[in-house]
């Protein structure tokens, strides 16, 4: 079920913007998908081409309409930025080269930092984080490990006993064809590779 | 001694406000060489005129310098006046000193010197100038017209009623261009080729109109009202004064599946083919890429069946000169390659033309919906020749698109789109037309009336949103696109897409401007001497441009255009002689020393190699020679030539250094 | 030949048949692989999601390692992978200062060792020389290739193939005699990493990919991805089941082909670990 928001506008300044973020949002999200919004003049070919557009609550070349008009909240808060595939179709069919993944990839990562992910979208931003932290402590992905935090998360989180018992079945099946790795590898250099999460992720030198 | 009269002009407040118009007089009087010096609020008004004439006379003034705005304002007023008076024109100079002094300057002790300073400047070149004649030129009162569309059949037809002849050049069999393949024209839906035919008929009877078809212009020289033009004839195979055109040789003629460029590939025509019915010439060509005879010596029927002894395998290209005074080219436009790379332009892998049959675009429909076309003008599918029920046309295919390297609009799709949507329904009726847009454009007279018509009273489905991809499956079309509108995706399963592809310029079009040293924007389109001002002349003097070659239009624009075109060839061709400005390069033949630099610099070809002889016909020396026809004076020549022969009237070494001295 | 190989975390993992495969067919060709030593994951999905920073950096510091080790040529197998790789590539070579950044974040500089995948090591080897080597021809067989989306785009990162009608994998495909059948789906997106935490995701997606490949008479799919391969093939079962479609349609990595063309056996490729299909 939408919600449907009534935009205020403030008409003695002609300002459309509405945002809890300070500072310059649109900048930042230029400046981490390199790429310019007024330079879309919205064909929708993006939406056209868009595996996912059926089941979003905002098309892609909505999302990009929303920054256009300042919306900054509407599209951190949408659910399409993690229904997204990044199949990257939209950036390779776009007339005026506009980057429309890296728009996603953007809104997605300001979402996740800022606390302002879609509460139905909760299982894809647990997962994305489980396999990060997994890498951050190993260096690859441990896949029992990785998985057994998103479900211990998810639970947690949201409830679902569905998402523990989940795909059960599939262990086993797993074991028969040899594919199931109980332990998984660990890189000798972990130290770096937590440096090296540190100062991406959280700001450190 | 030199007796220079200065007139110092107030322009209202524009100088006089900031300059002290009565020092200045008072100071430049004290110049030695001046006559007299005057202020007046305004110089270039009757009474200023009046007063510089009256002064020249009464003063016997060898030379003027009139202190006002800019010369590209009135210099050709004063130096009238002066030639009314006596007094030669180029012994006037503009000293500006609004411009360059009083509009840039605000304080008034330095303006006031600076302006002093540009009129001592001013009186010292003047007492160095000398008298000089406009030139003439000899011209050729005949034009060239290249290309033998719309744009090029209005041109022709204007200038050969206003009883010039004209030369016309065109690359096809036929004349006509796109115009004469298309069903109806917008907005009045009218008939393409009856309105086209009778002027098609017009030229070819036109007794002061010579037709070149498929021919090609090889190569230029000369320049505006002496151009020599090399036209290469084709080798058509078929004598076209003995052939009556009772085409018993294509019907003959037993290769008779090869794809006909008259319909865009959608039919077929013989080896030996009318290009069309309508043709003028009507007179047939041999495709010497697939005549039997040509390529392997075998078959020869056609020969045979021509009871008028027409046809000759042995034909060659014909190389002929003809003389004309202006060029007008009007090439038209091709549609974009859409499915595959074409230089610098990407191709639409997305939409599958060329590997869909259904796929087609704009002018491959057209001829589906001409009446004389390959399917008797009804709508069928190209793979199975079932009636197409659901028609989607895609607009902008290749038109602002900066990914794929076209990023104009081409101007016409918006209205033909909805046309053919019209004359679709009228054709099928239970047929549905969806049209995915981004924008409509429809500026001209009657054109927005016409695009609601096709979506209110003729039912054609508008969706505000791109494509991304059409894919095959059951032999119907799936075209995935989106309305932006409603925001939603949309998938139409389509029996017939038509692409509206963007309009280019025709090919070969950069090297034929090479060869008349007019230019090409980065898109390939005839460069146009000014956009606003000067839409159908170029650079190059005595060459003009009109139609879809200049940019994408439609026909009502080339029309005007060409007519445009037309009447500045006949300003060019107006007398037998051209007058030209006389401040251009001259060479002094005794000290050159014949290296010809200046020759390589020339950025207008404008310098000769020519040779002085004796009265015995003796050699005495090389030297290189101004062509005063072509030369524009911009003075390359002077700064390269090392033995200073070369020289510019009207600026010449001496009154430049004379400027530079004064100031010392 | 030897090559540089980046497995990436995959193919270690749940898709290490797809490593057994292309061992075993490499092998079989004269290709030798050194694998990167103490490799990290490249980032994959959740990296560019979550962090741009972290997903340019964790391919640098492969690109730093393939630079200290001497790697000229690195084959990198899983097409996240070399998508990623050659993205923080070309990144880095765009932006002076986010080159600089990277280095100083990964302690090294990262070298600009080509990234090669699946279909260019064949390319590499050579077309005429695999088909010389061609022991039994997969006659009759009838292959749909999926290329899925990062192998071909975006095109000006991943610079392979054409993005809209791509036909690389179809001329391995022939030269190991098989048939490439004409389709719709080459390049239609499987739902990647939804796998878990979106399963619908992928049914639907993945069920278009099969219905397509059937549709067009495919007896088999080709791939060149590990996770096109658990979608269409780990998943089939579940497609089958929400669908009520059976498929039965064998999901064959591209080496897996080439490996049998060669005359090794499905044991030897790991075939049999595969979930799905015995279609073909």
């Amino acid at each position: 079920m939408r919600e449907y928001e009534i935009i205020s506008v403030d008409l003695r300044v002609g300002n459309l913007m509405k945002t809890t973020m300070p500072g310059d949002p649109i900048s930042l999200l230029e400046s981490l998908s390199q790429t310019k919004f007024a330079d879309c003049y919205q064909c929708g070919k993006c939406t056209a081409g868009c595996p996912r557009s059926a089941h979003m609550d905002k098309m892609p070349n909505q999302l990009v309409r929303l920054l256009q008009l300042g919306q900054v909240d509407a599209a951190l808060g949408s659910d399409a930025i993690w229904q997204c595939v990044s199949c990257e179709t939209c950036t390779t069919r776009c007339p005026k080269k506009v980057d429309c993944a890296a728009i996603m990839d953007a809104l997605r990562q300001v979402s996740y930092e800022r606390g302002m992910t879609s509460k139905q979208q909760t299982a894809v931003v647990l997962f994305q984080k489980a396999f990060l932290d997994s890498v951050r402590r190993n260096g690859r992905v441990n896949e029992v490990e990785m998985i057994a935090q998103y479900k211990i998360e998810g639970f947690a989180k949201m409830r679902r006993l569905d998402l523990l018992f989940d795909g059960a079945m599939l262990a086993p099946q797993l074991q028969m064809h040899h594919k199931l790795h109980l332990i998984g590898e660990k890189v000798r250099d972990r130290d770096l590779v937590r440096r090296i999460f540190a100062r991406c992720m959280d700001g450190k030198k | 001694m030199s007796r220079i009269g200065v007139f110092v002009c107030w322009c209202g407040e524009n100088i006089a406000r900031t300059v002290d118009v009565n020092r200045v007089v008072d100071e430049v009087a004290k110049l030695p060489g001046v006559r007299c010096a005057v202020n007046y609020k305004y110089m270039c008004s009757d009474p200023g005129q009046t007063m510089i004439r009256e002064k020249i006379a009464a003063e016997k003034l060898d030379g003027v310098v009139v202190a006002s705005c800019s010369p590209h304002m009135h210099l050709k007023t004063f130096r009238k006046a002066a030639q009314t008076a006596g007094l030669n024109p180029y012994l006037l100079e503009v000293a500006n000193i609004r411009e360059q002094c009083s509009w840039v300057h605000p304080d008034r002790e330095e303006a006031t010197a600076k302006a002093i300073e540009l009129i001592r400047l001013s009186v010292a070149k003047v007492k160095n100038n000398h008298a000089l004649e406009p030139i003439k030129v000899p011209v050729t009162r005949r034009a060239l017209v290249v290309g033998g569309g719309v744009a090029g059949i209005q041109a022709a037809l204007d200038i050969a009623d206003a009883g010039y002849e004209v030369v016309m050049v065109e690359r096809e069999p036929s004349i006509g261009g796109k115009m004469a393949g298309l069903s109806e024209t917008f907005p009045t839906l009218d008939c393409s080729q009856c309105i086209l035919t009778p002027r098609m008929v017009d030229v070819g009877q036109h007794p002061r109109i010579k037709l070149y078809t498929y021919s090609e212009v090889e190569a230029v020289e000369g320049f505006v009202g002496n151009f020599e033009i090399t036209i290469r004839q084709k080798a058509r195979y078929v004598d076209i004064t003995k052939c009556t055109g009772c085409g018993e040789c294509s019907k003959a003629c037993p290769l008779k599946k090869n794809k006909s460029e008259f319909d865009f590939g959608m039919g077929t025509r013989s080896a030996i083919y009318m290009p069309f019915p309508q043709a003028v010439p009507a007179r047939p060509v041999i495709d010497k890429t697939v005549c039997a005879k040509l390529t392997r010596g075998k078959c020869g029927v056609c020969a045979t069946k021509c009871a008028a002894g027409a046809i000759n395998y042995e034909d060659k290209d014909k190389l002929v000169k003809e003389k004309v005074g202006a060029v007008v080219l009007a090439t038209g436009y091709k549609l974009y390659s859409i499915g595959k790379q074409d230089g610098p332009v990407a191709g639409y892998g997305e939409y599958g033309y060329g590997k869909y049959k259904d796929v087609i675009d704009s002018l491959q429909f057209e001829r589906l919906l001409s009446a004389s076309g390959p399917t008797n003008g009804e709508v069928k599918r190209p793979s199975d020749g079932k009636t197409p029920k659901n028609v989607v046309f895609i607009s902008c295919v290749g038109s602002r698109d900066n990914a794929k390297g076209l990023t104009y609009c081409s101007k016409i799709c918006c209205m033909y789109t909805a046309k053919h949507t019209m004359l679709y329904k009228h054709k099928v009726h239970d047929g549905q037309a969806h049209v995915f847009y981004m924008d409509i454009r429809s500026a001209g007279k009657n054109y927005d009336e016409f695009v609601r018509r096709a979506i209110e009273q003729d039912g054609a489905k508008y969706y505000r949103g791109r494509v991304s991809k059409i894919t095959e499956q059951d032999g119907k079309l799936i075209v995935r696109g989106a309305d932006t509108l409603a925001g939603e995706p949309v998938t139409i399963e389509a029996d017939l897409v038509v692409l509206a592809a963007a309009m280019r310029p025709a090919d070969g079009v950069t090297e034929l401007a090479q060869k008349l040293n007019v230019g090409c924007d980065q898109f390939g389109f005839l460069m146009e001497s000014h956009p606003k001002l000067r839409p159908v002349e170029t650079n190059t003097a005595g060459v003009y441009i009109c139609g879809a070659a200049q940019a994408p239009k439609d026909i009502p624009e080339s029309v005007a255009q060409a007519s445009a075109a037309a009447s500045k060839v006949q300003i060019t061709l107006s007398s037998t002689e051209l007058t030209r400005e006389p401040e251009i390069a001259h060479i002094d033949e005794r000290m050159c020393a014949a290296c010809f630099r200046c020759y390589e610099a020339c950025p207008y070809h404008a310098i000769e190699k020519a040779e002085v002889r004796s009265r015995k016909g003796e050699l005495v020396k090389r030297t290189a020679r101004v062509n005063a026809g072509l030369c524009m004076g911009c003075g390359t020549c002077v700064s390269v030539c090392p033995s200073k022969s070369a020289d510019l009237e009207g600026f010449t070494e001496q009154e430049t250094y004379a400027m530079i001295e004064s100031l010392l | 030949m030897n090559l540089g190989y980046y497995p990436g975390c995959s193919l270690h993992g749940t898709s290490d048949d797809y490593q057994q495969s292309l061992k075993a067919c490499f092998g079989a060709l004269g290709v030798s692989l050194t694998e990167l030593d103490d490799w990290i994951c490249c980032g994959a999905t959740a990296a560019h999601t979550l962090n741009r920073k972290l997903s340019i950096a964790l391919p640098a510091r492969n690109l730093a390692l393939a630079a200290r080790q001497g790697c000229d040529e690195l084959v990198a197998p899983c097409s996240m992978c070399s998508m990623q790789l050659k993205k923080a590539q070309r990144a880095m070579a765009q932006d002076a200062a986010l080159a600089e950044e990277m280095a100083t974040i990964v302690e090294a500089k990262p070298g600009s060792t080509r990234v090669l995948n699946l279909i260019d090591v064949f390319e590499r080897v050579g077309l005429e020389t695999v088909k010389t080597a061609v022991k039994s021809p997969l006659k009759d067989l009838k292959v749909a290739c999926y290329y899925g989306c990062l192998l071909t785009r975006p095109p000006e990162v991943v610079e392979f193939d054409d993005c809209e009608q791509p036909e690389s994998m179809e001329k391995v495909v022939e030269a190991l005699g098989a048939t490439a059948v004409a389709w719709n789906y080459k390049t239609e997106c499987c739902g990647a990493g939804m796998t878990m935490a979106n399963e619908e995701t992928v049914l639907e997606l993945s069920h278009k990919i099969l219905a397509d490949a059937a549709a067009h008479g495919a007896q088999c799919i080709a791939v060149a991805c590990p996770m096109c391969h658990v979608n269409l093939d780990m998943k089939q079962a579940a497609i089958e089941a929400r669908y009520g479609t059976k498929f039965g349609m064998t999901i064959y990595y591209l080496c897996d082909l080439v490996g049998l063309a060669l005359g090794l056996t499905p044991q030897a490729l790991g075939i049999n670990r595969h979930f799905a299909g015995r279609n073909a």
